[in-house]
C-alpha cells in the first residue's frame, strides 16, 4: 500500500522503564528449573506511579523532541495497546492533553494485541498521506499482564514507542510503502472479566506468528520488488529471542541484519510496544540511506510490514531524545518476587 | 479359529494438525489402507480411540468415521482401552475375522488431542486412571509415571541419564520415517537438559501431545489371493488387564498385564522373545520403555536400563524398539499408537521401512498399554 502524498517519519521516541525482573527469580518462585532454557534474560515492568498512559506520554515527549514540531499541529493522537488502565475511556485523551496537541485532534485507543502500535502506524500514515493532517502521533505501548506461573510471566514487559508521521520531505525516514496481513486465528485472547490473556501454546507459533509474518512480510517485498538484501536493516515483533531470529532467516535476513533490532532479550516482551520499541533502537543507530524492513505481528491474528528509507535528517534529530540503548541500561534489579506482585498490582485484597 | 493377515496398511503424519479434523484424519488413513489393500469392501471397521468423546465433544466416533469415510451402511464399533485403543481395535478386528464373522475388516486408530489447551488434555488423560482413588485426588499421567521411574531408580541404584538412550534411540529413528512428529535427533546433553515436567520426568522422557490416525486391513488368510500384497500374519494376539490403579499392586515395577498380554502372545504364535526382530513397545515416558522389556521377557529386573545403554535396543542391537520413533519420536495420538506400531511393523516385514529397515526382520511383536500397565494388547506379526 502507499500513501496518496509522500509520508515519512518525523519524529520517534522510546520509553521503557527501570525496574528489571530477572527470568531466574521468576522460577526460583514457581520451582522451574531453568537449566538456562528460560526464554529471556530479564524482563522490565512499570515502577509503582507508571502504567501504559505515563509511558506512552514519555515515548511521546520524546518523538516531539525529536521532530521539533510545535504539538498543537497534531491532528492524530492513536494508542495502540492491551493494558488500557481504564476499559472505558481513552488513554489517547489523556496523552494528547499532556503533550498540548488538545483539542484540534483525533484521539483514539486502537487494540490488536501486540499489533495494535503498527495498526496505529498504518492509521497515522493514512491520515497524513490523504492530506487531512499534516501531522499524526501513533504509540505502541503496554505494561504487559501474565498469569502468575505461566510461560509467558518470563517475557510479558513494560515499554513501547510513539511515531509522528508527517510530510516526507520534512523526515527522518521515508515510508517507501506498507503491507496488512490479517486472518481469524484465535492464538491468544483475554475475554471480558478475565484478569489475565489465555494463549494456545504451541498454536501461537507456525499457524499464527510464523505465518502472519511471513505473509505480510514476502507480501510487501513482492509489492515493492525488493529482496532482504536490499534492506540494511530488518525488525520484527519480538515475543521471545527465538521467533524474529526464526521468521528472519526463513524470510532469508541475516542474524546481523536483525541484531540491533533485537531488544527482547533485556527488556521482554513489550507487547504492541515490541516491534516499535526494535524500530527505534534500529533508528537509533541506521545511517543516511539505510532501508528498514519492519514487520509487527499481533495475535487475533495479523500482521503489518512497512518498509523504511532514512533520510540526511536523522542523525541529528537523534541526538534530542534518550536513544533505547539509554532506557535499556538505565535499570536496577528487582530479584524479589512479592515486590514484584506489589508493583504489578498482582497483590489483590479480598 | 481361521488364520489372520494384514493386506492393507495407511497413516498420516503425525502433527498437530489444527486445521484437519478428527473424521479427516480417519478418513485419510482408512483411505490409504484400502487403496493399499487393493479397494476391497471391508464387512466391518473398529475403531480405537479414547478422548473424542471429551476433546471433540463426539461420541458415536465409530459410525462418524465409517459416514465420513464413505463406508456406509458399515458395521461399525468403537473400542476403548485407554492408550491401548489401538491395540485392541486391532485385536478387535482380528477376531471378527478369526472367527469368521467377516472376511475383511478395518481396525482404525485415530485421537485428536490439538484443539485443547495442555491442562484439558491432561485433565483428560488422567480419566485412564483410578477415577476414585488416582485421578480423583489430582494425580496427572505423568505423575503416576513419575513416581513408578523414581521408585525404579530408587531400586536398582541408577540417574536419570540411565534412561537417556531410550529418548536418543526414539528420535533417532524417528528421522528417518516421514511420518513422525520429531525427525531430528537429540543428544544425551539435549535429554539432561530438558525442561521437568513431574520430578524425574522431563519434556524428552515423554511422549508429546499430538494427533493422528493409522488403519489396517486385516483378511482371512485364505482370501489372500484377493489382495495386491502377500499378507502379513497375525500369528499372535493378546489381551491382559490389572488392577486399574498402581496402589493395589503388590509389586508396581512389575508390570503383570504387559506380562500376561505378552506370555499369551508368545504362547500362539509359538515363540519367545529370543525370537522378536523388533519390538515397538509403548514407550509413552522412557520408564515404560524399562518395565516393558523386563516384564516381556527380554531383561530382568533393572536390566531395562542396561539394554539401553549397551545399544541392544538400537535398529543395530539384539531388540530394536521404537525402530520407526515409537511414541516418544514418531508422536503418540493415544488411540492411534498402536495402530501405528502395527503399520510400523508391517512396514518392517515387508521390507519398505527405508532407513529404518530392520535386515531380515521375519517377527515383529507390537504392544499397547494403557493406563499405568492397567491393560495391555500384544500382537505378533510374521512376514
Amino acid at each position: 500500500m502507499r500513501t496518496l502524498k509522500k509520508v515519512g517519519i518525523v519524529g520517534y521516541g522510546a520509553y521503557v522503564p527501570r525496574p528489571r525482573v530477572p527470568a531466574d527469580t521468576i522460577a526460583a518462585t514457581w520451582g522451574v528449573a531453568g537449566n538456562g532454557a528460560l526464554p529471556v534474560r530479564q524482563k522490565s515492568v512499570p515502577a509503582l506511579d507508571e502504567d501504559t498512559i505515563t509511558m506512552s506520554i514519555e515515548a511521546a515527549r520524546n518523538a516531539l523532541e525529536r521532530a521539533d514540531i510545535p504539538a498543537r499541529k497534531i491532528r492524530a493522537v492513536w494508542v495502540g495497546t492491551e493494558s488500557k488502565p481504564y476499559a472505558v475511556k481513552p488513554c489517547a485523551t489523556i496523552v494528547a492533553e499532556a503533550i498540548g496537541a488538545t483539542p484540534a485532534v483525533s484521539a483514539a485507543d486502537i487494540e490488536f494485541a501486540c499489533k495494535a502500535g503498527s495498526e496505529a502506524m498504518q492509521t497515522a500514515v493514512a491520515f497524513v498521506g490523504s492530506g487531512m493532517a499534516e501531522y499524526a502521533l501513533a504509540i505502541g505501548m503496554d505494561a504487559a499482564q501474565s498469569k502468575p506461573g505461566d510461560t509467558l510471566e518470563y517475557t510479558a514487559a513494560a515499554g513501547g514507542a510513539a511515531y509522528i508521521f508527517g510530510p516526507a520531505e520534512d523526515s527522518l525516514a521515508l515510508v517507501e510503502a506498507s503491507h496488512s496481513h490479517v486472518t481469524d486465528t484465535p492464538d491468544f485472547f483475554r475475554r471480558q472479566h478475565m484478569h489475565y490473556p489465555e494463549h494456545g501454546h504451541r498454536f501461537t507459533g507456525l499457524p499464527a506468528y510464523l505465518a502472519h509474518t511471513q505473509g505480510a512480510a514476502q507480501a510487501l517485498m513482492d509489492e515493492i520488488d525488493a529482496q532482504p538484501a536490499d534492506f540494511d536493516w530488518a525488525v520484527f515483533h519480538q515475543p521471545n529471542p527465538k521467533f524474529p531470529r526464526r521468521i528472519a532467516r526463513s524470510l532469508g535476513f541475516t542474524d546481523e541484519q536483525i541484531a540491533p533490532g533485537l531488544v527482547v532479550d533485556a527488556i521482554g516482551n513489550t507487547y504492541a510496544g515490541s516491534s516499535l520499541l526494535g524500530l527505534a533502537a534500529v533508528l537509533d543507530v541506521a545511517k543516511t540511506g539505510d532501508r528498514i524492513f519492519f514487520c509487527s505481528y499481533g495475535s487475533g491474528a495479523g500482521s503489518d510490514a512497512f518498509s523504511l528509507v532514512v533520510n540526511g535528517r536523522l542523525a541529528a534529530a537523534r541526538r534530542t531524545a534518550p536513544l533505547v540503548s539509554d532506557y535499556v541500561d538505565r535499570a536496577y534489579v528487582l530479584d524479589d518476587y512479592g515486590r514484584y506482585l506489589r508493583l504489578s498490582r498482582k497483590i489483590r485484597l479480598l | 479359529m481361521r488364520n489372520v493377515g494384514v493386506v492393507g496398511i495407511g497413516q498420516c503424519p503425525v502433527a498437530e494438525h489444527w486445521d484437519r479434523s478428527l473424521r479427516d484424519i480417519a478418513t485419510e488413513a482408512v483411505t490409504a489402507a484400502l487403496h493399499d489393500a487393493g479397494d476391497p469392501a471391508p464387512g466391518a471397521l473398529y475403531v480405537g480411540n479414547m478422548l473424542a468423546g471429551q476433546l471433540t465433544g463426539q461420541e458415536n466416533v465409530a459410525t462418524a468415521v465409517a459416514d465420513a469415510a464413505g463406508l456406509l451402511p458399515i458395521e461399525a464399533i468403537k473400542i476403548e482401552a485407554a492408550c491401548a485403543a489401538g491395540g485392541a481395535a486391532i485385536r478387535a478386528a482380528y477376531l471378527a475375522v478369526a472367527a469368521g464373522a467377516h472376511d475383511c475388516v478395518l481396525a482404525v486408530g485415530v485421537e485428536k488431542m490439538t484443539d485443547h489447551l495442555n491442562d484439558a488434555v491432561s485433565a483428560a488423560l488422567a480419566t485412564a486412571a483410578d477415577a476414585d482413588f488416582e485421578a480423583g485426588h489430582g494425580v496427572s499421567f505423568v505423575a503416576l509415571n513419575a513416581l513408578l521411574m523414581r521408585r525404579y531408580m530408587h531400586d536398582h541404584g541408577v540417574s536419570r541419564e540411565a534412561f537417556a538412550p531410550f529418548s536418543v534411540n526414539a528420535h533417532r529413528n524417528a528421522a528417518c520415517n516421514p511420518q513422525a512428529m520429531f525427525r531430528a535427533e537429540i543428544s544425551v546433553d539435549d535429554y539432561m537438559s530438558s525442561p521437568v515436567v513431574a520430578d524425574p520426568i522431563s519434556i524428552l522422557d515423554s511422549a508429546a501431545i499430538c494427533d493422528g490416525a493409522a488403519a489396517l486391513v486385516l483378511c482371512a488368510l485364505d482370501d489372500d489371493h484377493l489382495y495386491p500384497h502377500t499378507p502379513i500374519r497375525i500369528a499372535g494376539s493378546a489381551c491382559a488387564t490389572d488392577t486399574l490403579g498402581l496402589s493395589e499392586r503388590r509389586d508396581p515395577m512389575h508390570w503383570q498385564a504387559v506380562a500376561d498380554s505378552a506370555d499369551a502372545a508368545y504362547r500362539q504364535a509359538g515363540v519367545g522373545p529370543s525370537d522378536i526382530d523388533a519390538f515397538e513397545l509403548h514407550d509413552a515416558f522412557t520408564i515404560v520403555s524399562a518395565l516393558s522389556l523386563e516384564a516381556c521377557g527380554f531383561a530382568a529386573p533393572g536390566d531395562g536400563v542396561r539394554m539401553a545403554a549397551d545399544g541392544s535396543i538400537r535398529r543395530e542391537g539384539d531388540v530394536p524398539i521404537a525402530t520407526m520413533g515409537g511414541l516418544k519420536g514418531r508422536g503418540h495420538p493415544i488411540g492411534a499408537s498402536g495402530v501405528y506400531q502395527a503399520v510400523e511393523a508391517i512396514q518392517q516385514l515387508r521390507g519398505t521401512a527405508g532407513e529404518a529397515q530392520i535386515p531380515g526382520a521375519r517377527t515383529v511383536m507390537t504392544q499397547s498399554v494403557g493406563g499405568s500397565g492397567s491393560v495391555a494388547v500384544t500382537h505378533i506379526f510374521q512376514g
